[in-house]
């Protein structure tokens, strides 16, 4: 039968295990990928970067025409408040976009399939848009969690609902990136293996699904970095812009 | 062809839940923590890295190059909107020039012509004039011969006869009457030709 589609997932070490303290800090396959992907993140846009020429050539208009369209989505979703933000955003997207982009390739680990990973990165979203907000409105940030035109009777209702959607946010980031992730190349490799086990005569059709599956996690990869950086932005205008 | 499909669809379906269960036994290893703080240290490390450079190297540099090419191309719409200007003003000029020309050509050329014109009126007269005056000339001369050749003919008529007589009867005969006779048959003979 078809080998375990969970084996994808597994972190290994990479060379000798690093201890800090008593804490295990080896160098992984899951931290190989990363520094791969901000390796090719920084190669691109440095190369991207490099000529300034009024005709831009392949990766300049690559990095420029990323570079507009985070500015646009910024822009678009918190505002011009939201500029001094903009390179956080920018780097979280690419990061995201990247790790799942590596994901895509056979035999190569999929960072944000991981659950700590992108719980980390939602947590200190979350952790700094709820400081951002309270730096800027002091303790009227509070009142996110009334909204306006609600009857008496519902508040107290709704302040408990509105506090329970605030704090699930950061779970519902990183679940739906990590789910996103894993779901799909769980599918694939599924699908993979059927190909094998039914062989030459029942295997076209798992193949015909595999093919189409990887163009779906193509465009669910691009998607959920995008969603996770929109998502992002969100969370932002609420902490800049208090409309409550 | 396509109930065969159908089944196949449902036996693969079947399968592959199954093997996810399968999976499902051994656990997923996203959640086995024995990783989980060097995934954090590493993802703290290489997003920290990758943001600070993006954010001191490379996103100012992208910034610029977009603003420049931006400044750069409105000065070239502002030139080209300038060279446009000029160039209007230039074939306005041009066509200033052209009109005026063509006005000065029209005068130069009524002027000449009339000046022709003028020149040939003169000339005709002063040739009409010289015209005239040859042919009232010749007209002039013409009525003086006419009026010598008839006494000059009378004249030569007269010695001739005189001496055809002179020759015939050997005697000279008075020259005043033969002169009479010649003119009295010239009349005659002039009578004659006029009947």
């Amino acid at each position: 039968m078809a080998s375990n589609p969970m084996y994808q997932f597994n972190v290994y070490r990479i060379g000798p295990e690093i201890k800090l303290g008593s804490v295990d800090i080896s160098f992984t396959n899951a931290s190989l990928f990363m520094v791969i992907s901000s390796l090719a993140i920084l190669i691109i846009f440095n190369l991207g970067a490099k000529k300034k020429t009024l005709i831009p050539d392949k990766l300049q208009l690559l990095s420029e025409l990323s570079y507009s369209f985070v500015a646009k989505m910024i822009s678009d979703t918190a505002g011009s408040k939201a500029k001094p933000y903009f390179s956080f955003i920018f780097s979280l997207f690419m990061f995201v976009l990247f790790c799942n982009m590596f994901g895509m390739i056979p035999y190569a680990f999929t960072v944000t399939s991981h659950i700590i990973v992108t719980f980390v990165l939602a947590a200190f979203i979350f952790i700094g848009v709820t400081i951002i907000g309270f730096i800027k409105h002091g303790l009227g940030y509070l009142k996110l969690f009334v909204p306006s035109g609600v009857p008496m009777v519902l508040l107290p209702l709704i302040v408990v609902i509105e506090i329970i959607s605030y704090l699930s946010r950061p779970i519902s980031l990183s679940v739906r990136l990590f789910a996103n992730m894993m779901a799909g190349h769980t599918m694939m490799k599924v699908f993979g293996g059927f190909v094998i086990s039914l062989g030459i005569v029942g295997g076209w059709l798992p193949l015909s699904f595999s093919v189409a599956l990887t163009g779906l996690e193509i465009l669910v990869a691009f998607l959920q970095a995008y969603v996770f950086a929109i998502l992002t932005c969100i969370y932002l205008n609420d902490a800049l812009n208090l409309h409550h | 062809m396509l109930k065969k499909i159908v089944i196949l669809l449902f036996v693969t379906c079947f399968a592959c839940l199954n093997t996810v269960f399968a999976a499902e036994s051994g656990g997923m290893p996203q959640l086995n923590p024995e990783f989980w703080i060097s995934q954090i240290f590493w993802l703290i490390i290489t997003f920290g890295i990758l943001f600070t450079i993006l954010t001191k190297v490379i996103l100012p540099k992208i910034s610029d190059n977009l603003e420049t090419r931006k400044s750069q191309i409105l000065e070239n719409i502002e030139t080209a909107d300038k060279q446009k200007e000029e160039s209007q003003k230039k074939i306005d000029e041009y066509e200033k020039i052209i009109l005026e020309s063509k006005l000065k050509a029209k005068s130069y050329f009524n002027e000449a012509r009339e000046k022709i014109l003028d020149d040939i009126n003169k000339k005709r007269a002063a040739l009409e004039k010289d015209l005239d005056e040859e042919i009232s000339e010749v007209e002039k001369e013409l009525s003086d011969l006419k009026n010598k050749s008839g006494e000059k003919i009378n004249k030569i008529a007269a010695e001739t006869s005189a001496e055809l007589i002179k020759e015939l009867i050997g005697e000279d005969v008075n020259s005043s009457s033969i002169a009479a006779i010649v003119e009295d048959q010239s009349k005659i003979n002039k009578v004659r030709k006029d009947v």
